[in-house]
């Protein structure tokens, strides 16, 4: 009886029925999409802070670079004292520490392995490799003398820089690259600390035609590559080497710029900072939070829209939802004063009454889920479908910090700029260029756990609405009710 | 069975007490077939209520089969609405999204019983209201006449011990205000049923072996004599 009469009276006030049910719809639908695209922004962030960090890492720990020390070394092409002749050829292949960094005793991997809440520590050597080519003018550097004119055409100069990271081969789930990124090829073996092999990123490998097999040059050495690795989005490390040949060929003997530390917990993050910054007082050390905050861009921007606009138009569309569905049930209770009256008059107890209009409205909040969740979808869809790329972008105050953990940088400007110069200016215009930028597609995944809160909310909205009527109903007194009719 | 000792009832309108009935003193035995006449707006329907438990006393007694209505809880109220009074309202009351069937079982539904008994007795019962053909029909497909028949079949299908019946034929013509009229009084002869009608039509009223007369909340009793017979 109770579900036959449910179901006539919903059709008897289908209208009102489907108002209330597409406002819940629209308000759980609201919610829906917001959180997609939150969840769609988080997930964007992981990528850009996988990508400047390393997957499955918590921290990181770096030593700033003092003033004037580190970054790119000098070129010295031409020998001391004497310029060379015009049309002398000249090519110089340096692997250094990666502008902004400092280097650190490896020792410090296995101290930090040690403390407590440490799950896993890896040691890194970020490294930049430049390489410049040409031959030398009548004038100097680039300047031509094939023509005996001065105006004439300087000859080219071929320059190139890339990324290099020194990785332990015995750590493959934390650091700058772990096993799981490798997608062809294999991981180092345990032997091969020191060995010339390699593991290039797959955009790299795109970029120089580079694939299983191939040779890669660093520092004026050729390794086999023996792995091609997927990246996250964002990542700038170009070649991986066992921390033993980037050693090597650095010339940084027993020394990392990075350690890349996960915890055992995340609650655990902070504990274990403490312990770090109490073991090496002159660290930096970085959290995934620290990262965060750094980023800035239309991620950034997205980020704040998600949480802030986002969160209150979903609760205004839902309060205003529930104000909707609840004056409309209230309404309906009041045109039905007679039919309740006389359900007393045969003898329906109160909470029999009660419990017919409250299932009126949770049946009317089920079909607001069922709308909202359908045009909740299709909203995330639509966010997918039309949002553009976002980019993110980690500024020079963070980039001087040295937290970085895979990143590194590529390009000519800065590596240029320490041509001759004090390597100290070189550090200072590299960090001005070390503003990371990180291109994004946003996407909007609806969550299993989104679209059973949405369902929920639904339900309590119809609940809030069926118990309002229901409290009008409840304090019908049958006389009453039934005068009413005369 | 009733006995109200000096019941008034007053209500509180725009702040002042406005008397509906006043020191109402009146008893009614098992099997009793009563008449409440009086002009529109007398206390009749108030009286009918206090009867059936749908409203309480300001002051006085209302005793049925020895319980002080007055004094029982809503719950026990409802239990007591829902054996032992069948109402018959003036516009029939019947809930329009149901069927005929449908709206006699609501009666049966606080009764607990199970849904294949409810239809059965549902169905018996507009059997006996001459009202079996229509039992699938809602009630905007049925006529004034057939409407209140259906609410006779809902108030009688529970077997109550009262059958209290406000202006019954108040919305009826003239023929079928009889048969209401004549399925009253078989369905309580039948059923041994007692009758309460309140009316303002004496045609009815009339036909009653007992009328109480209300004018403004005051009732006298009229009792007819046995050579009388009804019209």
């Amino acid at each position: 009886m109770l579900f036959t009469y449910l179901a006539r009276e919903l059709r008897r006030r289908s209208k009102q029925a489907a108002v209330v049910a597409l406002g819940l719809g629209i308000g759980v639908a609201l919610v829906v999409t917001v959180s997609a695209a939150s969840a769609g922004v988080k997930t964007a962030q992981a990528t850009v802070l996988h990508s400047l960090y390393g997957v499955g890492t918590d921290m990181s720990v770096t030593q700033t670079a003092a003033a004037g020390s580190g970054g790119p070394q000098r070129f010295s092409l031409g020998g001391s004292g004497t310029a060379p002749a015009a049309g002398t050829p000249f090519a110089r292949d340096v692997l250094s520490a990666s502008a902004g960094s400092a280097t650190f005793s490896s020792s410090k991997v296995a101290e930090i392995e040690k403390l407590k809440g440490v799950n896993a520590a890896s040691g890194g050597l970020l490294l930049d490799d430049r390489n410049i080519s040409g031959t030398f003018g009548s004038f100097g550097l680039g300047a031509s003398s094939s023509s005996g004119s001065s105006s004439s055409t300087p000859p080219p100069i071929s320059f190139n820089s890339f990324s290099v990271a020194g990785v332990q081969v015995a750590t493959k789930s934390v650091g700058p690259l772990t096993a799981s990124e490798v997608t062809s090829g294999r991981w180092f073996t345990a032997d091969e600390n020191s060995s010339a092999v390699a593991i290039v990123s797959s955009s790299y490998a795109k970029q120089q035609s580079l694939k299983l097999g191939s040779s890669v040059t660093v520092a004026a050495t050729n390794l086999d590559v023996i792995g091609i690795a997927s990246l996250p989005s964002g990542s700038t490390t170009d070649v991986f080497l066992p921390l033993g040949e980037a050693q090597k060929l650095s010339d940084l003997p027993g020394e990392v710029t990075t350690v890349y530390v996960s915890a055992k917990s995340a609650s655990e993050v902070s504990a274990v900072v403490a312990s770090i910054h109490k073991l090496m007082p002159n660290a930096t050390v970085t959290t995934s939070a620290d990262l965060a905050s750094e980023v800035t861009g239309s991620l950034s921007s997205a980020s704040s829209l998600a949480t802030n606009l986002g969160k209150w138009l979903s609760i205004a569309a839902l309060l205003v939802a529930f104000s909707v569905a609840a004056l409309l049930m209230v309404a309906a209770v009041s045109r039905r004063v007679r039919e309740f009256g006389t359900l007393k008059a045969l003898g329906w107890r109160t909470r029999r009454v009660v419990g017919q209009v409250m299932s009126e409205g949770l049946v009317q909040g089920l079909l607001g889920g069922v709308v909202g969740v359908g045009l909740g979808i299709g909203g995330a869809a639509l966010v997918s479908g039309v949002a553009p790329s976002l980019t993110a972008t980690v500024g020079p105050s963070f980039a001087t910090g040295g937290g970085f953990g895979g990143s590194g940088v590529r390009g000519t400007g800065a590596s240029l700029g320490g041509l001759g110069g004090p390597s100290g200016e070189g550090v200072r215009r590299n960090v001005a260029d070390l503003t990371h930028s990180v291109a994004v597609h946003l996407t909007a995944p609806v969550e299993g756990h989104t679209l059973l809160l949405a369902i929920l909310l639904a339900i309590a909205g119809g609940i809030v609405a069926g118990s309002l009527g229901a409290w009008r109903a409840a304090r019908l007194r049958p006389a009453n009710a039934l005068r009413k009719v005369e | 069975m009733y006995e109200l000792k000096d019941v008034s009832k007053h209500f509180e309108k725009s702040g002042r007490s406005v008397p509906a009935l006043e020191h109402v003193d009146l008893t009614i035995e098992e099997g009793d077939v009563l008449a409440i006449q009086g002009p529109t707006g007398q206390g009749k329907t108030t009286l009918l209520q206090l009867l059936g438990g749908l409203d309480r006393a300001s002051s006085g007694t209302v005793m049925f089969d020895g319980q002080d209505l007055g004094r029982l809880g809503e719950v026990k109220l409802a239990d007591l609405r829902a054996r032992a009074f069948g109402f018959v309202f003036q516009t029939f009351n019947l809930i329009p999204t149901l069927t005929a069937l449908e709206n006699v079982e609501v009666a049966l539904v606080p009764l607990h019983a199970r849904g294949v008994e409810r239809r059965r007795r549902a169905a018996a019962t507009l059997e006996e209201v001459g009202m079996a053909e229509r039992s699938s029909h809602l009630p905007s497909e049925l006529s004034g006449g057939e409407q209140q028949r259906v609410a006779i079949a809902r108030a009688i299908v529970k077997d109550p011990k009262v059958l209290l019946a406000d202006e019954p034929t108040g919305n009826l013509d003239e023929e079928t205000r009889d048969e209401v009229v004549n399925l009253l009084e078989s369905m309580s002869r039948f059923r041994d049923l007692t009758l309460v009608i309140v009316t303002h039509d004496s045609t009815v009223a009339r036909r009653a072996p007992r009328v109480a007369l209300i004018k403004k909340g005051r009732l006298s009793i009229r009792e007819r004599k046995r050579s009388e017979s009804p019209a």
